[in-house]
């Protein structure tokens, strides 16, 4: 989330697509609730699916499922039209100051002129030359000066009827020509023909949402798994973004693009790096082409000159005339922050080597994404999987060739507080244990309330965890069990002198208390200065906890695991000392604290808009709302004084309200003199602005553009080109998982096929079931696998409510028992009548309560950026059983 | 009025049943063994086990449906049909409002689960004298101890909360009136109803949508209880003993009917 869970209840507007908020996140409806009873908020689901989040909805919109780039580049083209004639309804100085609207783009050929795809497509590498989309001019782009006239006054045909005459005045490369250009195109008859969206109920949605474009409203989107698990999942979230910032949504109070995260700690793993493409923290992975860290200068400060260090961080980029502030390019630090990580992993060692201590993954022909490794593990080249809290044997994509797959596995080690589908593949229904020869080890785990930790919400609030009881049994918590397995491993390798490259695990710090506690390893992500030094006026010794990322150096003085998590642990304030003294230790002399235990219940008293600063801490530097430089203007007065989320204290030279995004010191941008103070608000962009056209960031084009889904009712795209499917996403062309020489992961087709089935969750249980299927309480609630249909559909095929029925697609079948509603009804899309079958999937053949998984029927191909599978989208049939 | 009550909006409930969990978790209710019979909404009726259960309606065409979520539990009368035939007295009104229960007293003779307007008690089992009554009692260990009802804390969005009557009315009242224009056939339920309601409902269609009966009333026979049998005292209570037992045999013909017909 940019934004936090109780900041909803500051919204005006509030979009859930894509998400089914009150049922996977029932405790969001309590803000929701809060917004619509005492702001009169508004509420709109969009949906192929009637749910418990719309029931609650004032405008509730069916969509067909894998259309919301179509729904979504709709709505841009009202809100660019209705903005070009109507600016006083709008954030004008928002869209011209804070995001790259006016910019000047290399020449391009869009995808309603090119067939479906952008500009350096390679058609022998299947992928696009991202370069092409850079600015014109790299890091010194220029501007259409036009638009960055005061509410657009030099725009002199900007309110003529007729649009062409209007945008054509405009630098035909310029962003929101480009916007315009490309998602003309969505007009409300070709949405609707894509969607199924009654076009009146598209203009209804586009005109409420569109009002929060006002400077003193405030729209959120709260998004989940229904927008990201596509082939184009990624760009799905591209157009929020895009959406978001026509409207001056972003770092404002109510406002933001929230990702309501699936796990109570999906958070904190992503932010840990539990990701194939990142080390800790957003940072880019090491690859096969970083032959050296980078350059160390004659002070030994690591640069960004050469090697990895100038891959991973950007340049800034200088904005053209007439953009107010400048880019404090954020990133720049990352050498800091990479020095500082390698620091931490490997203390004693010159970062120049244990560099290279660091895996370095392939860039051409090789996934590490779940969809990948189970594609590995199939072709053998997999010897042992260690498992930790996941189930991939029934939470994964095509579960049975998965099961298939971990059978080429040596040995297995699952831990889990239940035993899984996983660790029982072995005796699965249908196969003879005998013939499997991979040897499982099930570790059983302590549950949440047996363990200490901390855990991240989505609104990137880290919050300590106390053990409540013991664990039972030889049940561990899972930090000590990697405790004791990495001591055995590094004991090995320091054993037996001819092991390979033993470096990196031999040299490894790995100095914890016996038992590993929670306390010291949040004391190490934090990071501590290795050597006596001094930034920025405050001297450190050495062993003292550093007090946050500001003072990380690229010098191999400090250490650190996750600069984004620096400052969780720290000096504590004069504040903290009276307010939190049953929380302070001492470390090296020095009184810190741990501000994860912090439980302060008072509200922000000069910003009293639900900021909670003392409860807990959140990343960045408890910063509660990000960019939120731009919840202002220029002057640093607030879009909406009633929702104030800063104020500039000019004679106390400081920020009140939420922690400022960088620079504390720093005004508002008009009030500072210096140029290098004059802040932007995006400031992890090395433009600072907020992009409506993405450059080289994403993998599969600038602009969102609708594809279908790997597996689609239609041959060809419905937006009119000719290219079908997103042409990045991963494996759309098939192959790859391949087990004795059957294809695990076969295309089913329409006309064996002819529904479209999605996978989603109910409240009552949770993920693959295994920390809900074993408790009679939600058992008795969900006892058994099901799944949704329309009354239309059933009564076509003679299906009644509780008959079981089966449901297949190309890669297996499962029996479910039928609840056939109203809630899902069929829709008229591009001529056809498109039935949409709900899959649960939570069940599995382990646990108290069993029935087949939802997984057996979903298909192993994955977004075009994350590889993330399209678990919401596919071909089935069903028939009764 | 005095007393406390629940106050449940229909139209701030999700329908996520963390309530119905939470009365079994606080309760020491088992988790009954049900199936999927095509609806999400399980156990099929209230039980000994299940003293509250959330029911689920849609109502309306496809292209203008709504999906409402209903609360089935004990609605805790002022004019209370159980307590007026519980022969026992296991059955009271507390002075804090709602129907309270005591299980020592309590004969399992059933008259509560015929009596009752909203068909709400059961019974444990079918031997008399072994079996008891069950029903919601407001957490009774709960709220006379400084705690609110297990289902009310447990409630994510506010849907359910508990307080002075007289404040829950008032509250009711200035929901319904703010959700008129969304919802025109938004109603309290429980003000008046039966002496007034110690638990109230904001719903946002009329009552019979939701099951619930548009003015319930006492049976006359909890009445006859009430007014004639307690007054002529114990003694001449002989009289009517045969009866009562008449009543007894026909009451329970009813309930086993009603529980083949389930």
């Amino acid at each position: 989330m940019t934004n936090h869970w109780v900041d909803i209840k500051n919204a005006d507007c509030i979009l859930i697509m894509g998400s089914n908020a009150a049922e996977n996140h029932p405790i969001s409806f309590r803000w929701v609730t809060r917004a619509m009873e005492e702001r009169g908020a508004k509420l709109i689901c969009v949906d192929p699916r009637q749910t418990r989040s719309s029931s609650k909805a004032d405008i509730y919109a069916r969509l067909r499922s894998g259309t919301d780039i179509a729904f979504i580049g709709g709505m841009i083209n009202y809100v660019l039209e209705d903005m070009r004639k109507n600016p006083e309804n709008y954030n004008i100085e928002y869209v011209s100051q804070y995001t790259n609207a006016a910019y000047i783009i290399k020449d391009q050929v869009l995808p309603g002129d090119n067939n479906g795809l952008f500009s350096g497509w390679n058609a022998d590498t299947k992928k696009y030359d991202k370069s092409a989309w850079d600015y014109n001019g790299g890091t010194s782009p220029s501007a259409e000066s036009k638009l960055l006239t005061n509410n657009w006054s030099g725009w002199s045909n900007r309110a003529n009827d007729d649009a062409d005459t209007a945008w054509g005045e405009l630098n035909a490369n310029c962003v929101l020509r480009l916007l315009h250009e490309h998602y003309k195109r969505y007009d409300l008859a070709t949405v609707s023909k894509i969607t199924g969206t009654p076009q009146e109920k598209l203009t209804e949605v586009y005109a409420e949402y569109a009002r929060t474009g006002a400077r003193n409203k405030a729209g959120t989107i709260m998004y989940a798994m229904g927008i990201t698990q596509h082939t184009y999942g990624s760009q799905n979230i591209r157009a929020f973004s895009i959406l978001q910032s026509l409207l001056g949504n972003m770092g404002i109070a109510g406002g933001g693009i929230n990702a309501l995260r699936g796990t109570s700690n999906v958070q904190g793993s992503t932010d840990m790096a539990l990701l194939s493409n990142i080390i800790p923290a957003y940072i880019g992975v090491p690859n096969d082409t970083d032959t050296e860290l980078g350059t160390k200068n004659s002070s030994g400060v690591w640069t960004r000159e050469s090697g990895y260090l100038k891959r991973v961080t950007p340049v800034a980029v200088t904005n053209p005339t007439g953009i107010g502030g400048g880019s404090s390019n954020w990133k720049q630090h990352f050498p800091k922050y990479v020095v500082s990580l390698l620091k931490s992993w490997w203390k004693d060692v010159d970062p120049a080597i244990s560099f290279h201590y660091l895996p370095k993954v392939k860039t051409s022909g090789q996934n590490y994404t779940h969809i990948g490794l189970i594609e590995s593990i199939s072709a053998g080249n997999v010897k042992g999987l260690m498992i930790w809290g996941q189930n991939p044997a029934a939470g994964g994509p095509t579960s049975l060739g998965a099961r298939n797959a971990f059978a080429k596995l040596e040995w297995m080690m699952c831990a889990d507080v239940w035993t899984t589908e996983t660790a029982e593949f072995w005796k699965r229904p249908g196969v003879k244990p005998a013939d499997i020869n991979t040897e499982v080890f099930l570790l059983p785990a302590a549950a949440s309330y047996e363990k200490e930790g901390s855990i991240a919400n989505s609104g990137r609030m880290a919050q300590w965890r106390y053990k409540a009881v013991d664990a039972p049994g030889e049940a561990m918590p899972d930090l000590e069990m990697m405790d004791e397995v990495m001591r055995a491993v590094k004991a090995l390798y320091e054993e037996d002198s001819s092991s390979v490259f033993p470096d990196p695990i031999v040299n490894l710090t790995w100095d914890y208390a016996q038992p590993i506690t929670a306390d010291e390893v949040a004391r190490e992500v934090n990071g501590y200065a290795l050597v006596p030094f001094t930034a920025s006026g405050r001297t450190y010794a050495a062993g003292e906890l550093v007090d946050s990322f500001l003072h990380l150096q690229a010098d191999g003085k400090t250490s650190c695991g996750n600069w984004i998590y620096s400052q969780q642990y720290s000096k504590a304030s004069d504040a903290e000392k009276t307010n939190f003294a049953g929380l302070l230790t001492e470390v090296a002399g020095v009184q810190v604290i741990n501000r994860l235990r912090k439980r302060g219940t008072t509200d922000s008293a000069t910003h009293p808009i639900g900021l909670y600063p003392n409860w807990a801490w959140a990343w960045p530097v408890n910063r509660r709302i990000i960019y939120n430089r731009a919840s202002m203007d220029l002057n640093g007065n607030a879009w909406d004084p009633s929702r104030a989320v800063l104020s500039w204290d000019a004679a106390g030279k400081k920020w009140v309200g939420d922690v400022v995004d960088g620079f504390g010191s720093y005004g508002p941008i008009a009030l500072e003199t210096e140029s290098s103070k004059k802040v932007l608000p995006f400031i992890m962009n090395a433009d600072g602005m907020c992009r409506l056209w993405g450059g080289a960031t994403m993998n599969d084009g600038p602009l969102p553009e609708h594809y279908e889904p790997w597996e689609t009712p239609f041959s060809t795209n419905p937006v009119g080109h000719g290219t079908l499917n997103d042409p990045a996403a991963y494996r759309v062309g098939g192959g790859g998982f391949v087990i004795d020489d059957v294809d695990q992961n076969p295309k089913g087709t329409a006309d064996k096929y002819p529904y479209v089935g999605t996978t989603y969750r109910c409240t009552e249980h949770w993920q693959t079931g295994i920390m809900t299927r074993n408790l009679p309480w939600l058992n008795e609630l969900q006892p058994n696998m099901y799944v949704e249909l329309g009354e239309d559909l059933a009564a076509d095929l003679g299906i009644e409510k509780g008959d079981k029925v089966k449901v297949s697609t190309a890669r297996g079948s499962i029996e479910a028992v039928a609840v056939v509603t109203k809630r899902f009804a069929g829709m008229e899309v591009n001529g056809k009548t498109i039935h949409h079958i709900g899959i649960l999937n939570h069940w599995g053949y382990s646990g108290l309560s069993t029935g087949d998984s939802g997984n057996v029927l979903t298909p192993s191909v994955g977004d075009a950026n994350t590889s993330i599978p399209e678990f919401k989208t596919f071909l089935c049939n069903v028939e009764k059983a | 009025m005095a007393g406390q009550a629940i106050l449940y909006d229909a139209t701030k409930c999700i329908g996520c049943r963390g309530c119905q969990v939470a009365c079994k978790e606080w309760n020491d209710l088992k988790g009954e063994k049900t199936t999927n019979r095509g609806t999400i909404e399980n156990p099929p009726d209230l039980s000994a086990d299940t003293w509250l259960k959330m029911q689920y309606f849609e109502t309306g065409d496809v292209q203008n449906l709504h999906w409402l979520f209903g609360r089935r539990s004990c609605m805790h009368c002022t004019e209370s049909a159980c307590v007026n035939v519980c022969p026992t007295g296991a059955l009271y009104h507390h002075e804090m409002g709602f129907v309270a229960y005591n299980k020592s007293k309590c004969s399992g003779c059933g008259y509560c689960v015929e009596a009752c307007p909203f068909d709400i008690p059961r019974t444990s089992g079918s031997v008399v004298g072994i079996r008891h009554a069950t029903k919601c009692v407001l957490c009774q260990d709960r709220v006379t101890n400084g705690n609110i009802p297990a289902c009310v804390k447990t409630c994510p969005t506010g849907a359910l909360v508990y307080g002075g009557r007289d404040e829950m009315v008032a509250k009711g009242k200035a929901r319904v009136s703010q959700i008129k224009s969304k919802y025109p056939n938004a109603v309290l339920y429980g003000e008046d109803e039966l002496g007034g309601l110690h638990v109230l409902y904001v719903l946002q269609d009329t009552p019979s949508v939701y099951g619930l009966p548009e003015n319930p009333k006492l049976p006359i026979s909890s009445t006859v209880w009430q007014d004639i049998v307690r007054p002529i005292g114990w003694a001449a209570a002989g009289a009517v003993v045969l009866g009562l037992g008449l009543n007894y045999v026909i009451a329970q013909r009813k309930i086993k009917l009603k529980s083949k017909g389930e």
